[in-house]
């Protein structure tokens, strides 16, 4: 097993064991509150509406608003884990038909791991500090390891059927 | 019959059992989304879109007492249609990681009655996870000893624990293999480069990538759009009802369709990847599927072209309406009809590899 398809094979199990492991932990502890609090939220608003007070009702919509923002990224990194997860162990899987050096592959894998933990981290982040730049920038760093890496391997795959 | 190749499919082995059960799972699951598609996901988008336009029709009528009432009914609708999309998601990925266990079996170092006993083990958690998420929604918190957990989460909680523990057991096995060099006691899967398992893999390459670009740009330049402009519109429509303005219609509908870009666009960035993915796994289960070289071809033609058309049309459903949403469904039929065109392939190998094996006894 080349050192490449350990860190594919290895990092993708590592990775989906923690996406479910966070998935587990949200579904039982999280996500139940945050629904309640999110359709809640909403729900105030619109009876503040009902009762004439326009200031609460945008107040409980800005609430809504913050409270979505943070479901969706906790979702998205749940899901993005066990899917990144799953493309690292294929790809472990079809490592002999890419055409590509042994250490350039090595580092490819290494790519593509750290871009894989790194890229959904950045998304849950996000959910700390509102709109945070420095959250948002290591979400695209990981998203552009993951996106160069596939390329890569992608060419490589390309260059062995020719 | 190859030899080398009739070994890696040995009759009750745990390799069996994942890839029978994943393509299982994933024909399920898509089957399953496919009929939500038609005919719960418009009907609930319509359902919802009524009931926000109730709710303002309650606030400019100022009945508090009614918007309440109306929001649990929303709550409900909301419930419905989320449980359906998780049921479906949860049981395809349960379904790729069951074919991408059964790849890396021959590295797993334990007994194959434990591999077979794990393997057992996930596909039956791959099939009670969504059935509990499905059933969320109507069993609700009926006889629940939990103040927000019903018996059905509880079900499918339990399904999830089940898939980490066994993921956790295929984790210590290669572990074991890493370590010791032990024999898996399995041989590794055969590489044979037919026209079937590249373009599978090519194409899924290209999907995935294809995918992955689409969602970058969905989170750059449409994410943070959308939020904002759901927040506008609810400000909008709320001040509109309170006053006594007209409007509240215009509101709701921006809203109902602000929903929908959104779920159109995220649906075509997750289904490539799906679908490229899916590709990538099918290219390894090819060694398996005795059909004529003519039928295994048709299959992933067929295969492929459902999995570009219903991403592209999925998305195409902002402008073209339900033209395109119908042409979507066909496309995800057509990734059904190939995934069990595929599935018939091997159910047929591995009868004759067992009747070849009796015949020997």
């Amino acid at each position: 097993m080349s050192s490449a398809r350990k860190l594919l094979v290895f990092g993708g199990i590592s990775l989906a064991v923690l996406g479910m492991l966070y998935g587990l932990h949200y579904a039982v502890f999280i996500e139940h509150q945050t629904l309640d609090r999110m359709g809640g939220s909403l729900a105030q608003a619109f009876v503040r509406g009902a009762e004439g007070n326009a200031p609460e009702a945008d107040r409980a919509v800005d609430v809504y608003a913050s409270t979505k923002y943070d479901y969706v990224r906790q979702v998205d990194v749940h899901s993005h884990w066990i899917g990144l997860a799953m493309l690292m162990i294929v790809l472990g899987a079809t490592l002999d038909g890419v055409a590509l050096e042994e250490r350039l592959l090595t580092w490819i894998a290494a790519a593509l791991f750290t871009g894989s933990l790194v890229f959904p981290l950045g998304v849950i982040l996000q959910t700390v500090s509102h709109g945070a730049i420095w959250a948002a920038a290591l979400a695209i760093l990981g998203s552009g390891l993951v996106t160069v890496s596939l390329a890569v391997l992608a060419w490589g795959f390309i260059r062995s059927t020719t | 019959m190859p030899a080398q190749i009739a070994a890696t499919f040995a009759p009750m082995s745990s390799r069996r059992l994942l890839i029978f059960g994943g393509i299982a799972l994933i024909a399920g699951g898509m089957l399953f989304g496919d009929i939500f598609a038609v005919f719960v996901l418009h009907q609930n988008g319509g359902q919802t879109g009524q009931t926000l336009l109730a709710a303002t029709e309650a606030v400019r009528a100022g009945n508090a007492l009614a918007v309440k009432q109306i929001f649990e009914h929303l709550g409900g609708l909301l419930e419905d249609h989320g449980t359906k999309v998780d049921a479906h998601v949860h049981m395809t990925d349960a379904g790729y990681l069951a074919i991408l266990l059964a790849l890396i079996q021959p590295y797993v170092a334990l007994s194959p009655k434990r591999k077979k006993l794990l393997a057992g083990w996930f596909v039956s958690g791959g099939l009670f996870l969504p059935v509990g998420i499905f059933l969320i929604h109507y069993v609700g918190l009926a006889y629940s000893p939990f103040a927000s957990i019903g018996w059905a989460s509880v079900l499918a909680d339990s399904a999830g624990v089940v898939l980490i523990v066994v993921l956790i057991g295929e984790t210590w096995g290669l572990w074991m293999f890493l370590r010791d060099h032990r024999n898996a006691g399995e041989p590794a899967l055969p590489t044979d480069r037919t026209w079937e398992r590249r373009a599978l893999m090519g194409g899924g390459i290209v999907l995935v990538l294809l995918g992955f670009l689409y969602g970058a740009w969905y989170a750059g330049f449409d994410l943070y759009r959308h939020e904002a402009r759901e927040a506008g519109i609810l400000k909008t429509m709320l001040d509109r009802a309170a006053a006594g303005q007209g409007g509240t219609v215009v509101a709701v509908a921006d809203y109902g369709s602000l929903a929908a870009e959104r779920a159109v666009k995220i649906a075509a960035h997750s289904h490539l990847i799906e679908f490229g993915l899916l590709a990538m796994l099918l290219s390894f289960v090819q060694p398996y599927v005795q059909l004529s070289d003519n039928w295994k071809r048709r299959w992933v033609i067929v295969l492929l072209i459902g999995s570009i058309v219903l991403p592209v049309f999925v998305l195409l459903e902002l402008n073209l309406g339900l033209l395109a949403g119908g042409i979507a469904d066909l496309g995800g039929l057509l990734v059904i009809v190939g995934l069990t065109g595929m599935l018939v392939g091997v159910l047929r190998y591995s009868g004759s590899l067992d009747a070849a094996s009796g015949a020997t006894r």
